[in-house]
């Protein structure tokens, strides 16, 4: 007992002071936006909760729960075949379906609403079909493509990684295959397959670029379009703000729910193969079924995106390359990608080495962001900084940013840190080194994967972030993303192809470091939360 | 457990000083700062520079932008966005705001900010006809624009089309029209009809639109010609200029024309352009500059030969592109511009039967 309270002293001091006040510092600006918010909405008056509660933004609601329920729904259908044939089965080139499969992160949601637009046209690939592609199909379709990997890994990693003599007691039990996957393997997955299913969700809650394109009007439609309104419209957009706050914020709370009940250590004691299951005769379907959705998410995109890129070139049209956008979006996500690591290293600090209510607090804050769609934080952030000389500089677009994927880079470096052995810590402190010493010479460099794999996260988000860089960012300023969303909401789809080819190629070299990183460290567990 | 085996334990003190990580840290922090700054922090208040928030898109006024830095030497910086965003964001800045000019697709947008709005120089204001700038003198037309139905050639012949905007609402034109409520163009257009015929007529008209499954899913107008080009689309309700553009893009066999209601209503109305300096300006001169150059000879022959718009002079001898009907052959009706300010009352509206917001 005396011994545990002694422990838990140097732990205590252990948390340098700097730490602390980055930490806090990092915590204030977090609260902006929700500041912002509450004043503006106290700001209303009654006409405004009167636009704001009536029946349209209750069927608006109903149109966007509808989304963040069918987007995991349909993501499920289709990574767990995914996730059990290239983990437990004999299917030929696993390795290679595992990555295919998983690099659909790299492109954003709109860029597959480019494409399906641009195909689904009478002059289009797939205009044979004659499909109205518009609406709740193409929505569901494009926040689906994108987004169901992020159930494939935390599927795959718990597969992998669970205490595979479970399976094999039941197995000698006598249950087969299946029945042992429904009582044994099953509930072991729940909680890959829960928090998978509302990281979905959340991003279908906060999607604008895709929705806006496809004519499906959700919540951060409805805020953006208010907010476009001179008279009157931003508090209407703010009231609404805090409505789609108060349901991500139970969609939030459910997911560290969730999240705390996920196992830490990512493999088994011990080293026992799972068995794998002999297909045989179903080798061929579910060589088809891996074969169709990489084609669906990975190959057809970017047919279609060569095509346009081809078909602008042949009518002799001038495209002019983008190269500007392409130099904002690599130095603006660049520059993200380090300040937010730099922000995110004394949080991830606070709340894995100083386990007390307050860092719980400072880590729960910085999810504020993710609640929050771009438009309300760039809304945020126009009031707190005009008419200072920071207003409508690249300043204030990068700590917009920020505040939207702290978490991601957090999550990260908590990872790693979190798999150094705490007595690696208090031997040096025990040989004299002090708190601050420690951080630099040990915990620092042994965590230096989760640093570089967050920072390369962040890198990654922030190349495809489209509605903060819309309204934040610096006169003449565009990014690949907002020169896709242009062109694409104008019909100008050669031009948008331009602009989506180098996006894609710069995100995939993150996306490939990521990969590796995750594979090499196999902490695939903490992916859906660092995601 | 993995944690102790695999790792090799090294707490030499040749590790990194500690004190230098937190050096580091801070010498990077102070750089990204300063790249921070430099990169656009102070640049406006130059005195050769000009910050101008468009309402009209990047795609039009890019090309004049470009020439009017040629000749002038001064540095133009845009913001880009729709009207209504733009007049949002002024109001939203107040006093602060670093905008110099405002520039915007119709004169609801303009409107809207009209308390923020600087009286011009006489000499610029008097160029422009009386009925195609501001009564108060506080903003000028650059380029007039009419109203049209673009519409597919293939599937539609002229004489099916009807006469007013009211017959889209037939049966027989049901999912055949587009339309687009949240651009500033088509908020115009409501704001004249409510002038036109009456608040009551033109929310009759909207529902009745509405009920006749509109292809709604647009923002702009572009997409709808191209769409209209594609067959998606039978006949759109949009600004004329777009076909001529697209029609540059795709060629001539592009299967689109305007039509120009036969019965001279909001269907045909002529909008202009607004562009006026803010009160708040501290590039005076400059935006005076850039408003004199749009209604000079150079920037109205922009208009004529690049976007296909009316220009706003007439004591100049400029061509009105042979694609594009003259002013005088056009039959739009006569809105008095001061009802032609209340954006409001048409967002209102618009609000109210669900078609924005």
């Amino acid at each position: 007992m005396r011994l545990e309270k002694f422990a838990i002293r140097e732990k205590l001091e252990r948390v340098p002071l700097p730490v602390w006040i980055l930490g806090l510092a990092v915590v204030v600006a977090f609260t902006i936006p929700i500041v912002y918010l509450v004043v503006r909405a106290l700001e209303a008056g009654t006409e405004t909760w009167e636009l704001v509660f009536r029946i349209r933004t209750l069927k608006t609601m109903g149109r966007t729960l509808a989304l963040v329920v069918a987007a995991p729904l349909l993501s499920l259908t289709i990574a767990l075949p995914l996730a059990i044939l290239t983990t437990r089965t004999n299917l030929p080139f696993r390795k290679t379906w595992s990555v295919l499969t998983v690099l659909p992160l790299v492109l954003p949601s709109y860029l597959y609403a480019f494409v399906l637009i641009s195909s689904f046209r009478s002059d289009g690939l797939l205009g044979f079909l004659r499909y109205d592609i518009y609406g709740f199909p193409g929505a569901l379709l494009c926040i689906t493509a994108v987004s169901y990997p992020y159930l494939l890994l935390p599927m795959r990693a718990s597969l992998k990684g669970m205490d595979f003599s479970l399976e094999e007691a039941s197995k000698s039990l006598g249950h087969g295959h299946l029945s042992t996957f429904r009582k044994v393997t099953l509930p072991l997955l729940r909680p890959a397959i829960a928090s998978g299913s509302l990281l979905i969700a959340l991003y279908a809650l906060r999607d604008f670029g895709a929705i806006s394109l496809m004519g499906y009007e959700t919540f951060t439609w409805i805020i953006y379009s208010n907010y476009q309104m001179p008279f009157g419209g931003r508090m209407v957009a703010a009231g609404l703000s805090l409505i789609l706050l108060l349901v991500a914020l139970s969609l939030l709370f459910m997911e560290t729910k969730t999240r705390s009940k996920a196992r830490y250590h990512s493999s088994s004691e011990g080293s026992s193969e799972p068995d794998l299951i002999e297909l045989g005769r179903w080798r061929w379907p579910a060589f088809l079924f891996c074969g169709f959705i990489v084609s669906a998410f990975l190959i057809f995109p970017m047919v279609v995106l060569g095509y346009w890129v081809v078909r602008g070139i042949s009518a002799g049209q001038s495209l002019q390359m983008y190269w500007g956008a392409a130099f904002n979006s690599l130095f603006a996500s660049g520059l993200a990608a380090l300040t937010v690591v730099l922000a995110a290293i004394p949080i991830a600090l606070l709340t894995t080495r100083f386990s007390g209510k307050l860092s719980k607090l400072i880590e729960k804050s910085t999810y504020i962001g993710f609640a929050l769609p771009g438009v309300v934080i760039a809304l945020a952030l126009v009031i707190v900084f005009v008419g200072t000389p920071l207003y409508q500089t690249i300043f204030v677009l990068i700590f917009g940013y920020m505040i939207l994927f702290l978490p991601l880079a957090v999550g990260s470096i908590r990872t790693s840190l979190l798999q150094i052995n705490p007595t690696v810590e208090e031997v040096s402190r025990s040989l004299g080194k002090s708190a601050g010493e420690t951080i630099g010479s040990i915990t620092l460099p042994l965590s230096k994967y989760g640093i570089l794999a967050g920072g390369t996260l962040v890198f990654l988000v922030t190349m495809k972030e489209l509605q903060a860089t819309l309204l934040l960012g610096p006169l003449n300023f565009e990014t690949l993303a907002t020169s896709i969303w242009h062109t694409t909401s104008e019909a100008f789809f050669a031009r948008a192809a331009i602009a989506a080819l180098p996006l894609v190629l710069l995100s995939s070299v993150p996306m490939m470091i990521l990969l590796i990183f995750w594979h090499r460290r196999g902490n695939y567990e903490r992916i859906s939360g660092s995601l | 457990m993995k944690g102790i085996e695999r790792k090799r334990i090294d707490i030499s003190t040749k590790g990194i000083q500690p004190i230098w990580t937190l050096v580091t840290v801070i010498v990077a922090f102070l750089l990204i700062a300063s790249v921070f700054l430099y990169f656009d922090g102070f640049s406006s208040e130059d005195s050769d520079s000009l910050v101008l928030y468009s309402g009209r898109s990047r795609e039009l006024i890019e090309n004049l932008i470009e020439d009017f830095e040629d000749e002038t030497g001064i540095e133009v910086e845009v913001k880009y966005g729709s009207s209504a965003e733009m007049a949002s964001l002024i109001l939203e800045e107040g006093e602060d705001s670093p905008s110099d000019v405002f520039y915007t697709k119709d004169p609801a947008g303009i409107g809207a900010v009209q308390p923020r709005l600087a009286e011009l120089p006489d000499d610029i204001v008097e160029k422009v006809p009386e009925e195609l700038r501001s009564t108060d003198n506080d903003w000028v037309g650059a380029s007039a624009r009419a109203r049209v139905v673009s519409y597919n050639t293939d599937a539609v012949d002229e004489d099916e089309l009807p006469d007013s905007l009211w017959g889209f609402a037939d049966e027989e034109w049901e999912g055949r029209v587009s339309w687009a409520p949240p651009n500033g163009s088509f908020q115009s257009m409501v704001t004249a009809m409510r002038s036109l015929w009456g608040e009551e007529e033109t929310e009759e008209w909207l529902k009745a639109i509405d009920d006749n499954d509109p292809i709604d899913h647009y923002s702009s107008n572009t997409p709808q010609v191209q769409d209209v080009g594609a067959g998606e689309v039978d006949a759109a309700m949009v600004n004329h200029y777009y076909l001529h553009r697209l029609k540059e893009e795709h060629g001539e066999d592009f299967p689109v024309a305007n039509y120009y209601p036969r019965d001279g209503g909001p269907g045909s109305m002529m909008m202009v352009s607004g562009l006026g300096r803010l009160n708040t300006a501290e590039n005076e001169e400059n935006a005076d500059e850039f408003i004199d150059y749009l209604i000079s000879e150079e920037g109205q022959e922009y208009f004529t030969s690049e976007t296909f718009e009316h220009p706003v002079r007439q004591d100049l001898d400029l061509d009105t592109p042979e694609e594009v009907p003259d002013l005088d052959e056009i039959d739009y009706p006569e809105v008095p511009m001061e009802d032609m300010d209340d954006l409001e009352g048409t967002q209102d509206m618009l609000r109210d039967l669900g078609l924005i917001g």
